[in-house]
This record gives C-alpha cells, structure tokens and sequence, in this order.
C-alpha cells in the first residue's frame, strides 16, 4: 500500500497518475470507516486534505455564483458570508455527525462518495449546481450535479480526475434545509428536503436526498407552487391558508419520492417524512424574514 | 510494494516513530497499539461514539477516521498531551480534568478522555458558551452512563473558574 500526502494540484495529479487505481482521500469519515471494519483494504491512497488549491471558496468577479472548493469543511460551511449566501447548505453541513465529524467532512468528499443519504447533494440539487472536475495539466470540465451524480455511490469522475469543487448559483431568498433520522445528532439522513427560492425568478425549488439512488428533484411540485406564491423582493407570500397550501405541497413533493425499504427505516415513512419536510420548509421560508442581498 | 513502511508523527510535542504499521491504520490504532497512548479509546471506529476524539492541527476530529499515515507533518495532540502526562509521568490534571472529577461528571469512564477533549476544544474557542453551544459541542461523544447532567455542570465549573482569574490549563 501506498499513501500520497501532496501539497499542491500539480503534486496530486502527479501522485494520481503514478497510482491510477488510487483512492482519493479528503476527511476520511467514508473510506476510514470502509478501511477500518475490513470493507476495503485500498492499495493505494493520495490524500487530498494539504492540497491549497482545494482548500476555501470564491465568489465569481459577477458575483452570481460561488466556487465552493473540494476541501471546505462541514465546520467551514456553517459559518460567515458563505453560510449568509447559502443558508440551505450551512443548515445541511449542521446536521452531519458531531463537530468531530464536520471538522473532519468535506464537499468534496460528499460528492466523491455520491451516497444517498450525503446532505450537501439535495442542497446542491435544488440550487442547480454544477461540478468541477480537473485533470493533469489545468484541463477541467463542468458538469450539472446530475450528470455527476449517476447511481448509488457512483459518479462521473474518470479515474485521472480530481473534483476541485462546485459552482453554486446565489439565488436571492429563502432557503430552507430539513433532514429526519433516528435522532438528532450523529444522524445519518432516512430523508431530507433542501427548499430554495429564487425572488428574482419567481421560482421555487426542493431538492430530497435518501429518497432514490441519486438526489431528486420536486419539478411538479416546484412549478405548481411557484403558481401560488407572490414573490416581492422581500420574500414570498400566500392569498390562501399557508397550513392547506404547505400540506398539500408536501403531498406533491412526497410524490416526487423515490423511496426503498433498508435497515434505515421504510419506503412509507420516507414518504411521510418527506412530507413533513416539505411542508415545514415552505411554512418557515413563508414566515417574515429579513433577506439578504 | 511493500504494505508495510515507517513513518514519524507528532505526537503531544514529539516526533514519535511508527515502524512496522501497515499503511491502512487509523490514527487511534496507532496511538493505542504503537505509540503506547492508551487514552484515545476505541469504541465504535466510524465516528459515531466520540471517545477517540483528538485534536490535529488544532481541530478536534476522531481518531479513528484519520489514516494515521496522513498526519504526517499534522501537530497531534490526545488526552495525555491535555493532562500535561506524557507517557507516565505525573499527572498534572487540566482544569477540565479537575471539573469532570469534582462534578462526579465520570461514571465508567470510557467516554471521559473524547469528552474532555471535546470541552477543552469548545473553551479555548468560546470561552463564554450558551447551553446550546455546549450541547451541541459534545452532541458527538456518547456517554451511557451519566445522562450528561454531571458532564454539563462539569464544563459550567471550568467557565466559572476560568471566568474568576483561573487561567486555562
């Protein structure tokens, strides 16, 4: 066995390249736990945590998106202008593990390990974001989250790239993130709901993670709320009775669902969790707030 | 190639040798099984329980999901480093150390080494906390024995006498 500690990009593809069947390691809270109860015995590991080109997030000279680079930490979302831009995500990277767990836990490796249950994904799904793949040599290519993100614990990543990070578009409004498991801290996810509304589109919308092999997302139910919504620049509102519209938007997102039966819990409760995810997210993204620029 | 290579970690201060390891090992295996630092324990290995908890380059991370041969050039620091002990000499006890023992905040004792180090790394962050920024702070080391109200009164001791003059240990 091999182990790889690089200190720059160029370095880790360097190591890549000597180890093509090499895992890439970034906190370790997937592949330690495979390693650790004898799942996976990897023959090689470059370990991506001292790389500085991976490390932080950019805005874009626009200002209409960010980079979130592969090594931001749950702990590093949670916190600041990233977290003021992003309150879905900063609310999904609370919900991991324990501090030991988010100090530790990355973006990248969220996406690299692509699980069902990864909270960053739903968050990432609703927000339409994109992935940034790079290879030897500076070439990169960009792809849609769902076109990353193939199956079950598999992604588009060829075996010479490096996730360098995702691009987030900034959408102006109320985000909301909720995840149910057995309890509440230490949890990992048995559903969850990523709410995002976008107040210059006029448009809402919910990505569900643990719910099917991939994130989804709520279309029907997006479209047919964003009907039903006034959007001013302050925030979003209802004519009607918020509880009925809520209820019954949680019905549609519910629908939306994909849901199995596994040791985590049943294809009907996730429905139903679902459900209440949903209809909470909009109850509380109905509620006044002041909304950031 | 070889599964097996010798690598140096730094470990409450010390270049510490690792010979013999295969590269897989966690930090928490080495520091128990080779580096003869018993206090990081050994419960769930998948970051659930806490009880590994350490702190590398200043972050409080468990053990067990550190691939030890990572860390190389990472500052460790574990329980014995926290006590002011290493490797048997006399115990000089933090303040938290001292807390958790007047408060009665030990009962088995098996979480107590991942509990104080999670407190020591809230404290020396926020020296002030809510009850909810304690919570949350030691929401990833279990304990089943206590049902945390010793271990919270613990931590509510040390921002006291901290507060009072006491300096951190």
């Amino acid at each position: 066995m091999t182990v790889a500690v690089p200190r720059s990009l160029d370095e880790a593809f360097a190591a890549l390249a000597a180890e093509p069947d090499a895992h890439l390691l970034m906190g370790g809270t997937d592949l330690m736990v495979e390693v650790n109860y004898g799942h996976r015995r990897p023959t090689a590991v470059v370990s991506l945590d001292r790389v500085p080109e991976l490390r932080g997030w950019e805005r874009s000279a626009d200002g209409r998106s960010v980079l979130v680079r592969s090594g931001l930490t749950y702990t590093e979302m949670e916190i600041g202008e990233l977290a003021e831009s992003f309150p879905a995500l900063a609310q999904a990277a609370r919900t991991v593990g324990g501090p030991q767990i988010r100090n530790a836990g990355t973006l990248g490796g969220n996406l690299g390990t692509a699980s069902p249950a990864g909270d960053t994904l739903p968050v990432l799904a609703a927000l339409d974001a994109t992935v940034v793949l790079g290879a030897a040599g500076g070439a990169q290519r960009e792809l849609p989250w769902d076109e990353f993100i193939v199956g079950v614990k598999r992604t588009a990543r060829e075996p010479h790239e490096i996730i360098l990070g995702a691009r987030l578009p900034v959408r102006r409004g109320p985000q909301e993130f909720l995840k149910v498991g057995t309890r509440n801290a230490m949890v990992i996810a048995v559903a969850s709901v990523a709410l995002v509304v976008d107040l210059d589109a006029a448009t809402v919308a919910v990505g569900l993670g643990s719910v099917g092999p991939a994130p989804l997302r709520a279309r029907e139910a997006e479209r047919w709320i964003a009907e039903r919504l006034a959007f001013d620049p302050l925030g979003i509102s209802s004519d009607g009775d918020p509880e009925t519209l809520a209820e019954e938007f949680g019905r549609m997102v519910a629908g939306a669902s994909r849901p199995i039966d596994d040791h985590r819990s049943s294809a009907v409760y996730r429905r139903h969790a679902v459900s209440v995810c949903a209809r909470r997210a909009l109850l509380r993204a109905l509620s006044p707030q002041v909304v950031g620029t | 190639m070889s599964e097996y290579c010798a690598y140096t970690l730094r470990v409450n201060g010390r270049d510490r040798e690792v010979s013999d390891g295969w590269l897989g090992e966690s930090l928490l295996w080495v520091l128990r099984e080779r580096l003869d630092l018993p206090g990081a324990k050994n419960a769930c290995e998948q970051g659930e329980c806490g009880s590994c908890s350490v702190l590398v380059d200043g972050s409080l991370v468990c053990a067990c999901l550190v691939l030890a041969a990572s860390a190389v050039g990472r500052d460790i620091v574990t329980v014995e480093g926290i006590a002011g002990a290493i490797d048997g000499s006399d115990a000089v006890l933090s303040d938290v150390q001292e807390a958790f023992l007047t408060e009665g905040a030990v009962q088995c004792g098996f979480c107590t080494p991942g509990l104080i180090m999670a407190v020591h790394d809230l404290l020396d962050r926020v020296p002030l906390p809510t009850d909810l920024e304690v919570r949350e702070a030691i929401s990833g080391n279990l304990c089943r024995c206590t049902g945390y109200g010793r271990i919270m009164e613990a931590v509510w001791t040390t921002v006291r006498l901290r507060q009072v003059g006491g300096q951190a240990r």
